[in-house]
């Protein structure tokens, strides 16, 4: 039923009707309302038979999940930024025990300096961790890509995290059409596991594997990503024929025909970029979109068609690794190795900083022009770093330097000394 | 402590006042001497000789068995007992067995409870344990969450004072004095510092949770009792049971059970029981020894006892045991 809705409520309502049975909890912004809202369905009875856990931190969150997971249980739980690298031993143990754990990732940049506010870094952080990532474009898809996401991890034994953009998605009311119980159940059906504790028939999980075979079970898991690109689409088609979304599978392609420059991103920001586009398209031009929905497993070849004939491709990510560059661009890079140096990376919206329609025209302009670094920072103010530079070279003490930034800007109202 | 010689032995007799099965009724038999018994943890694991933790699991994990009617699923963190155990592809656990990290078994103890409860597999019953690293540091955090929850396992401790699988280092049970590869017998204070260290038996105490012992592996019997009793109850239950080791301590394989005995019998370690955060009972000390007795047969305390030796330490040290034995009240009865 098509409601108007906060993103988070919208998860939870899905996430509910995937019946979870194990749910742990542990606030960090902003992801806090979807526990919040689970918790409550838990606890008035309208989610059951459910044990929601407060727990003492991320690490026991991802703890707990695992636990409940092996011992057959459908484990959910949600976090974001620090949270995640909080617990991301376990998120990594989770993945190489094969536990079909569904984590939602309310995407949001990493400190320090602290910022609650949406970027990828935190999405970035796990890329190699062993889950499937799938990264949601609309509070609709973050719903539907839930329900898909059980189906997966069940079906191939590999936790999968939806990333949704914090904040832009999270907290964003808009019209969702939620799913009813009876469709959820059509599409989900109960957890059935590979590999399980009980007293009946006694297993050991977890043994210690040394080097004589620790490569081919690595190899084992990469291989269950490889499957995991055959069965994403599948299971896409099977949910759009079931509610006539077009919610999940590998990529996103968006006016691509004769389209002689490529944008890739990943998340919401794609919403913008398609506007973007489509003034550029207006005006003539041949520009198209890819959007990543599958950042891990990289669907390679999916890119890689996509791309056959772009004259150029501009990769716009909210995440970079520092010292190197794009880490999305990187994977695209790879994915069409004959583009070298026509493919540039555009760092854009970390911490929060707003991508307009109007900055990405202008990236897409000067893209044309062949005038973008093969590493870009959209709307870097330049004056600010050359001012903090000369002050540290000038002084050994020169201050903390987001503060120094943030005086620089005029944001800190305290009178400069 | 007057040694026992082959001449004073009786059959039954060893010095300890232990006393031979064949003496008890057939319900307080240990679960051991049932030929029967599970055998949780099967032989032909890699565990040293002499190993005080292999010893102490395989009596905790039979005792909880026998407890649940087999029905019990072990969490492990990482450590000695876990490596020891499962060498892929081979494994001594004939239980379900799961182990994930090495600071997270007691919340990974909890989802496997939280799961067995929403099935409505409530008779399915959860181990969780770790050594000392794995329980009073690392394992802290989620240790003190699943008490504070009060979930329902029961979380054993086998305390060998020190992280031996990594090649005996510090950990916060580590005592006073002790040579560990991080506290090396160096410099003008050798072997690890005097600090408060970390009670756990008291923190977990201080949690109110239905059920907090100890327990060493110089009294099994004991040790089966308290597990027994802990299966009994529902909710969060702690049990630290020292077990000493061999490699780490610098101890004879043959002393194990004896250096226990010194442990509980000098006051070191004092073996108690609580319920709801009030001590419930103390096992007294049957004949008192002073702490050098129990120091001086481990390399790990040579240090104190070379040369000049450190008397002012040693005095130290006893004064720990004085204070347990007035705490717990464990002087020994006038009238043994």
């Amino acid at each position: 039923m098509l409601q108007q809705i906060e993103g988070s409520r919208a998860i939870a309502e899905t996430v509910a009707r995937c019946r979870p049975e194990v749910v742990c909890a542990y606030p960090i912004s902003p992801q806090t309302h979807i526990i919040e809202a689970i918790g409550a369905m838990v606890k008035d009875g309208r989610l059951t038979p459910c044990e929601f856990i407060n727990v003492e931190s991320e690490f026991a969150a991802m703890s707990v999940s695992i636990g409940a997971s092996a011992a057959g249980a459908r484990a959910y739980t949600a976090t974001a930024s620090q949270g995640l690298l909080f617990m991301i031993e376990a998120v990594y143990n989770a993945a190489g025990l094969g536990l079909p754990i569904v984590m939602t990732l309310a995407n949001r940049a990493i400190g320090a300096p602290i910022n609650i506010w949406n970027d990828h870094s935190d999405a970035m952080a796990v890329r190699d961790a062993g889950w499937i990532q799938l990264f949601a474009e609309t509070n609709q898809e973050a719903a539907d890509l839930h329900v898909q996401a059980f189906r997966l991890a069940e079906e191939l034994s590999v936790p999968v995290m939806v990333c949704m953009d914090g904040f832009i998605l999270t907290h964003a009311v808009e019209g969702v059409d939620l799913m009813d119980q009876e469709l959820v159940d059509r599409f989900l059906p109960p957890y059935e596991p590979r590999q399980v504790l009980d007293p009946d028939d006694p297993v050991s999980i977890g043994a210690m594997v040394g080097p004589e075979a620790f490569e081919e079970v690595r190899y084992l898991a990469h291989l269950r990503q490889l499957d995991a690109l055959e069965l994403i689409p599948t299971v896409a088609a099977e949910f759009a024929a079931l509610t006539g979304r077009a919610s999940g599978g590998l990529v996103h392609p968006y006016r691509l025909e004769d389209a002689e420059t490529v944008v890739i991103a990943m998340g919401s920001v794609l919403g913008t970029i398609k506007d973007a586009v489509d003034a550029r398209r207006d005006a003539g031009e041949r520009v198209g979109v890819l959007g990543i929905t599958s950042f891990r497993p990289f669907p390679i070849a999916a890119v890689a068609e996509a791309l056959r004939e772009a004259r150029r491709v501009v990769v716009i990510e909210k995440s970079f690794s520092l010292g190197m560059g794009g880490v999305l661009a990187t994977d695209v890079a790879m994915s069409a190795p004959w583009l070298g140096q026509r493919l540039v990376t555009v760092v854009a919206g970390l911490g929060g900083r707003p991508i307009t329609r109007r900055g990405i025209e202008d990236v897409i302009e000067r893209a044309r022009r062949d005038d973008l670094a093969p590493l870009t920072f959209l709307d870097l103010d330049e004056g600010v770093i050359a001012r903090e530079r000369a002050r540290m070279s000038a002084s050994r003490r020169s201050g903390p330097f987001a503060e120094n930034v943030l005086r620089d800007l005029g944001t800190a109202t305290e009178a400069r000394r | 402590m007057t040694e026992p010689t082959a001449t004073r032995v009786h059959f039954y007799q060893v010095g300890s006042f232990a006393v031979g099965n064949r003496l008890l009724s057939a319900d307080d038999r240990t679960v051991q001497s049932n030929p029967a018994r599970t055998n949780s943890i099967d032989s032909g694991h890699r565990a040293c000789q002499g190993c005080g933790e292999a010893l102490g699991a395989r009596y905790a994990l039979d005792a909880a068995m026998r407890a649940t009617n087999d029905r019990l699923v072990a969490v492990n963190a990482t450590g000695c007992l876990e490596v020891f155990s499962t060498p892929y592809p081979e494994t001594s656990w004939r239980i379900p067995w799961l182990h994930s990290l090495f600071g997270n078994a007691p919340a990974v103890a909890t989802g496997v409870a939280a799961a067995m409860r929403v099935k409505g597999r409530d008779d399915v019953r959860v181990v969780g344990q770790a050594g000392d690293g794995g329980t009073v540091d690392i394992g802290f955090g989620t240790l003190s969450g699943m008490f504070e929850r009060n979930d329902d396992v029961l979380f054993i401790c086998y305390d060998n004072e020190g992280y031996m699988n990594t090649g005996v280092q510090r950990s916060a049970a580590t005592p006073p004095a002790a040579r560990t590869a991080t506290t090396d017998v160096v410099g003008p204070e050798p072997g690890n510092v005097f600090g408060q260290g970390k009670d756990l038996p008291r923190i977990a105490m201080a949690h109110d949770i239905p059920y907090v012992a100890t327990a060493t592996v110089a009294d099994l019997h004991d040790l089966e009792r308290k597990v027994e009793h802990a299966m009994e109850m529902r909710g969060a239950r702690y049990l630290h049971v020292l077990v000493p080791c061999p490699l780490g301590w610098g101890s004879a394989s043959s002393d194990t059970v004896r250096l226990a005995r010194l442990a509980t019998e000098s006051g070191l370690f004092p073996v108690f029981e609580a319920e709801h955060g009030v001590v419930t009972g103390a096992r007294r000390i049957r004949r008192r020894v002073a702490v050098e007795e129990y120091l001086r047969p481990q390399r790990r305390f040579a240090h104190l006892f070379s040369g000049a030796g450190r008397p002012d330490v040693v005095a130290r040290l006893q004064a720990m045991a004085d204070a347990n034995i007035e705490r717990y009240g464990l002087a020994p009865d006038e009238g043994e």
